[in-house]
């Protein structure tokens, strides 16, 4: 049997900077295939070759045994390649079924038929097991897990052969990942193959058959799932050796004074939260996605305020109705989306990393300035200096310049959304031990993490939220099941009997 | 199953449509306070004739501008396609398919060459057709001294001054011309991938549409639509002018294009809503004449009215998109 | 050496302009020598000062995200207030300066707050101020103007320090002086939110940056280079109805020709200036040429598309280019 595709040496470089060499790849159908790497490791760019979105400099393609060289995405649709791309791919001002049909619109003499783009979206939702989905729902008013099976049905809608999603789950809670789960089953089972890119190991050994390594856009190796193991897979990804995934707390520190009280707050969105961060202490948020974790983070920093209750920092209460409000009081938050939210990515490094000295007089100073490139060195940043523009950073850099900036501030409570999302196993790690260090300094650290493994790790103590409240709360180290039945509502809060509705 | 909705485009439509019935409401209030009947046929026939030319304008301005483009050289090349149909025509009907079908090419080619400089060689569409219409002007000023060419006599009786009761057989046309763009964005890919290519161009070759051949078309169509607006003028004035650009058609068209609710920024938006747009001006300035109100302090009413037209609405549009912040693509590439 | 690289990197996206600034110079040269004398010299720098100021009030609302079309017709509104209330008084020039000084602020004020406050898109915001002071103006003075600009309000436009030589006119330093200022406002922590402002609003916002103000401010800035640029004009051309007409387009090609981008967070406000230096020398060059007037508008088109084409090839970053309109 000839594989469905085979990707010979392939080279790609952008602007004379090699970022793919001699690349081999063969996909065979029927197979999932993951293809892994650190950030930059060139997997995406790879991806973005096959779907004719980049052209490569040299190499062949070669589909079910026919040369194909793609020079536009619909070339790459029509010879069955369909992808789900890393950045999200849909028009927010469009439909759910017209983005899903995008660029290939069914037509009933010669005019768009709106009728069956409307059904056959519904009937793919179905199959995909979404009910609560309507293909005439506006895109732009969707969660990110709706938008993100949105994206999922758009690559299905083709009937292609081979399908790339590029972090799929990188917006998905751990309930849609299993819906995702079940759909590549069922791809496998039609004979349908997957290229399937992601920085979290579990999903790519309960999901995977083959595993193709990259490394600083080389190939390292493509081997069976069942032939390595996880460790393995993480020493030659990263070149090498990742010891505990999680680092230990610092030993016989207590927690301090209370830097961030929240007390009995809500907004549109939440309610009822009651929340202390001390000095030195992580304080994870766990939950289902729109359980209203960024939610709770917006409405702290002054994005979405409270409209009820109080918060006090540092035991002064403060009323924080702007970002600039949140910053004098000495909070910063990393938000979840860092291209859209966190960084000016034409702007330089530097530029970004005293963005947040720039914009308040009350923060600035020169001392804080001064401190600014030894807060990016000892991040590890890896830049071609201080004046290189954002955007060509790596996702794992950028998220290091967006924490660097809020670092510069100084300040007494930290916000992390989602701080890892996109991020490489080695700088996650990296990123883990800075955020122990942030709290042995003694900030308050508030961490919110689609992943449950990284609050569990990494927090002291963590409050799980369903459905806009705080359903419970467990120390750290606390066990998955304990956390899932808190999120999901099966366990309820002992007072739940006192409180009204 | 889920019952079909027609997309909610339609509701910002009503709500221009209301602006417009508001504006007609106010404007004949206004009228009568002074004595006069805004309704009478004179004046309907005024503000009719008045929606035409801007009309085709504004048309072709809509598609460009909602696949985040711009046309400055619309008035350039109407003026130039009033010369071509005029000197073409010298004054034999004989002569009015072949002028009218020269105007299109001459007026098609040359929106083709905005959207080849936009979509190729990646100018910015506000220079890009800055630039067009410098080139134009130039070759109009050196070409043509003054008036040339002679319209038939019976083209300009059809085009410039029959009326259906009090509907000039030009706004018919321009409506015509509507319905059939209005058509064309709903009902055909190419019309369709315009708000793709307007919401965000990069998620729209990604999903495999061909991004420059519908800013292509767009251009086209622009330059045609100012074509038509050419022959207008033509069947107008009963020859080709030149200095029919000095009038700043453009602009016109541009506003009329945003009080019909299109987002400048493209991607959302229709010709329904400019239709209306068009009018709203259309009444104005019939109100404004009828008053008598002084020329200059018509300037600076539109420029008022324009303002606070678009702020009415301008908070609404832009709050929902607001609200999504955390929608990585869009957000991210809309800077 | 890390300068060395910076000046590299700060001319990778405007190169195009000095380019075509030093092509420019050199055709002239050819043609005319004797240009280069300094009588000659000065007299263009003065007669190119004004554009080179409105560049760099300009430059500020474009990195920031905007579009101000009113420009012209605020030079235009500023020159013939000047002649109505100074009436040919001398005594009356520095009240009269103050009076456009605070007119110009105003109507970059507002311009600012219905861009920012009533989110309307500073193309309509700007196009109808343009519709406002053309109408108001005329208005005012019953469509013709009216009075006389007195000898010392013309001073700066016309005259100059006497050296030896030459005269090194006021024009000339006013320009350098705007120019330096615009230079270092950009270095300030101001000029630094305005770019970020320009580049991510959003990301800008959460770091607590005041968007709307510096937007706003931007505009102000606008409105008082326009206002320099009127004293400017006036001075050095008198009044009449046509002063400032269609600037504001002049003022935008200077501005993009500079290699900054519309939509904003692009670009450095010295190439923004060497672009409208570029322009004057383009019309001076025209002028050295004999070219007909009537074909200079078609030749300054293909021009300026050509550069802009240009510069769009040897820009980066094909990902992140776009061709966006600045809302
Ligand atoms: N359009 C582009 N222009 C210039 N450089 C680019 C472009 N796209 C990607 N690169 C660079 O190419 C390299 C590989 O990028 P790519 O996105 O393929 O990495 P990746 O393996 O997908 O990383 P991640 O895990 O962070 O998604 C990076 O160094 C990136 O900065
Ligand atoms: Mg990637």
């Amino acid at each position: 049997m000839t594989a469905l595709l085979n990707m010979r040496g392939i080279d790609k470089a952008f602007l004379g900077v090699p970022v793919l060499s001699a690349v081999d790849l063969t996909v065979s159908r029927g197979e999932v295939h993951a293809l892994v790497g650190e950030n930059g490791a060139g997997k995406s760019t790879l991806m973005k070759i096959l779907a004719g979105v980049h052209t490569a400099d040299a190499g062949t393609i070669e589909l079910d045994g026919r040369a194909v060289s793609f020079t536009h995405p619909a070339a790459a649709q029509r010879a069955g390649i369909a992808s789900v791309f890393q950045e999200f791919n849909l028009l927010p001002e469009l439909t759910v079924a017209e983005n899903v049909h995008l660029g290939h619109e069914p037509r009933r003499r010669g005019a768009i038929d709106r009728r069956a783009m409307h059904e056959t979206t519904a009937a793919a939702l179905a199959d995909l097991g979404v009910a609560d989905l309507s293909p005439a729902a506006k895109v732009g008013s969707l969660s990110v897990a709706h938008q993100q099976i949105t994206e999922i049905a758009k690559a299905l809608s083709h009937g292609a052969d081979l399908i790339c999603m590029d972090e799929p789950t990188a917006a998905l809670a751990d309930a849609e990942v299993a819906l995702l789960y079940r759909l590549v089953q069922r791809l496998r089972e039609r004979g349908v193959a997957v290229l399937y890119v992601s920085h979290r190991l579990r999903e790519i050994f309960d999901l995977c058959d083959r595993i193709t390594i990259l490394k600083d856009g080389r190939l390292v190796e493509s081997v069976a799932t069942a032939d390595i193991t996880p460790d393995e897979l993480v020493t030659r990804m990263v070149g090498r050796r990742i010891e505990a995934q999680f680092p230990p707390r610092a030993a016989g520190t207590e927690p301090g004074e209370v830097r961030l009280r929240i007390d009995g707050c809500g907004n549109d969105y939440v309610d009822g939260i009651d929340l202390e961060v001390r000095a030195g202490e992580i304080v994870g948020l766990a939950g289902l996605q729109g359980s209203g974790r960024t939610e709770i983070a917006e409405a702290v920093f002054g994005i979405t305020p409270f409209t009820r209750g109080t918060v006090a920092v540092d035991g002064r209460p403060v009323r924080i109705t702007r970002p600039r409000k949140a910053i004098a009081a000495g909070i910063a938050l990393v938000t979840e989306d860092r291209k859209a939210q966190g960084l000016a990515l034409r702007q330089s490094v530097k530029a970004n990393a005293r963005m947040v000295l720039d914009a308040n007089a009350r923060v600035h100073s020169r001392r804080r300035l001064a401190r600014i490139d030894g807060i990016l060195s000892s991040l590890d940043l890896v830049a071609r200096g201080g004046d290189q523009e954002v955007q060509y950073l790596s996702g794992g850099n950028q998220q290091k310049v967006v924490v660097a900036k809020w670092l510069a501030a100084e300040p007494g409570v930290i916000v992390l959304d989602e701080p890892t999302r996109g991020i490489d196993v080695g700088a996650k790690h990296k990123l883990y031990a800075v955020i122990r260090s942030l709290a042995a300094e003694g900030l308050a650290v508030l961490l919110i993490a689609s992943e449950l493994i990284e609050v569990i790790g990494l927090a002291d103590r963590i409050a799980v939220l369903h459905d806009g409240r705080i359903a419970g709360e467990l120390p750290g180290g606390a066990s998955e099941q304990e956390v899932m039945a808190y999120a999901t509502g099966r366990r309820r809060p002992q007072s739940e009997g006192t409180q009204a509705e | 199953m889920t019952a079909f909705t027609p997309r909610p485009r339609i509701g910002a439509t009503v709500a221009i449509y209301l602006a417009l019935a508001g504006v007609l409401a106010v404007g004949g209030a206004a009228v009568a306070a002074d004595g006069g009947n805004l309704f009478a046929t004179a004046h309907l026939v005024d503000m009719l004739t008045r929606t035409s030319l801007t009309g085709f304008l504004a048309i072709g301005m809509t598609l460009v501008i909602l696949c985040r483009s711009l046309d400055l050289s619309v008035g350039y090349t109407a003026a130039l396609s009033s010369l071509v149909a005029a000197t073409t025509m010298d004054g034999q009907s004989g002569n009015v398919p072949l002028a009218v079908a020269l105007v299109l090419l001459v007026s098609g080619l040359i929106g083709a060459a905005n959207g080849a400089i936009v979509a190729f060689l990646k100018v910015n569409p506000f220079i890009a057709t800055l630039g067009t219409g410098l080139i134009l002007k130039g070759y109009l000023d050196t070409e043509y001294k003054g008036p040339a060419g002679d319209v038939p006599f019976a083209f300009q009786q059809a085009l410039g001054y029959t009326r259906f009761a009090f509907i000039p057989v030009s706004t018919v046309v321009m409506l015509a011309v509507a319905a059939a763009a209005v058509w064309f964005l709903r009902s055909t890919r190419t019309g369709h991938h315009m708000y793709a290519v307007g919401g965000d161009v990069e998620v729209a070759r990604m999903s495999g549409i061909r991004t420059t051949r519908v800013l292509l078309t767009a251009h086209v169509l622009c330059g045609m639509s100012a074509g038509l607006a050419g022959l207008l003028l033509a069947a107008r004035f009963g020859t080709g002018s030149a200095e029919a650009y000095t009038n700043l058609y453009e602009l016109d068209a541009i506003a009329a294009v945003v009080l019909g609710g299109t987002l400048l920024l493209g991607g959302k938006g229709g010709v329904a809503g400019t239709v209306a747009g068009v009018a709203i001006l259309a009444v104005l300035d019939t109100v404004f004449n009828v008053m008598q109100i002084d020329p200059f302090a018509k300037d600076v009413l539109r420029g008022v009215v324009i303002i606070a037209a678009v702020a009415l609405y301008a908070r609404r549009q832009l709050d929902r998109t607001a609200r999504r912040p955390r929608f990585a693509a869009a957000a991210g590439r809309a800077s | 050496m890390t300068h060395v690289k910076r000046l590299g990197a700060a001319l990778q996206g405007a190169g195009t302009v000095f380019l075509l600034l030093a092509l420019v110079f050199a055709l002239i040269l050819a043609i005319n020598p004797g240009f280069f004398a300094a009588p000659s010299l000065m007299a263009f720098l003065k007669q190119a000062a004004p554009l080179v100021i409105l560049a760099a009030g300009q430059y500020f609302v474009i990195v920031s995200g905007n579009f101000d079309l009113s420009v012209g017709a605020l030079v235009g509104a500023q020159v013939v207030i000047a002649a109505r209330l100074i009436d040919g008084e001398e005594s009356r020039t520095v009240p009269v300066m103050l009076v456009m000084l605070a007119f110009g602020i105003g109507v970059g004020l507002i311009n600012g707050l219905i861009t920012t406050v009533l989110k309307v898109q500073s193309f309509i915001t700007t196009l109808g101020m343009l519709l406002v002071l053309y109408g108001a103006i005329r208005l005012w003075t019953g469509g013709a103007p009216t009075g006389a600009l007195s000898d010392a309000f013309r001073t700066p436009g016309r005259l100059g320090i006497q050296t030896p030589l030459f005269q090194i006119p006021w024009a000339l330093l006013i320009m350098i002086g705007v120019g330096a200022g615009a230079i270092a406002l950009m270095r300030t922590r101001f000029g630094r939110i305005l770019m970020a402002s320009g580049d991510n609003e959003l990301a800008a916002n959460r770091s607590g940056a005041r968007v709307d103000t510096v937007r706003t401010a931007a505009f102000v800035l606008s409105g008082v280079s326009a206002t320099i640029a009127g004293i400017l004009i006036g001075g050095f051309a008198g009044v009449s109805a046509q002063v400032g007409e269609g600037l504001e387009f002049t003022v935008i090609t200077a501005v993009v020709l500079g290699g900054v981008a519309l939509g904003g967070g692009r670009g450095t406000a010295l190439a923004a200036m060497a672009g409208a230096l570029a322009i004057e020398a383009l019309f001076t060059l025209f002028n050295q040429m004999a070219l007909p007037a009537t074909l200079r508008p078609a030749v300054q088109g293909v021009i300026i598309i050509a550069a802009v084409a240009y510069a769009a090839r040897r820009r980066i970053r094909p990902a992140l280019q776009s061709t966006a309109t600045p809302s």
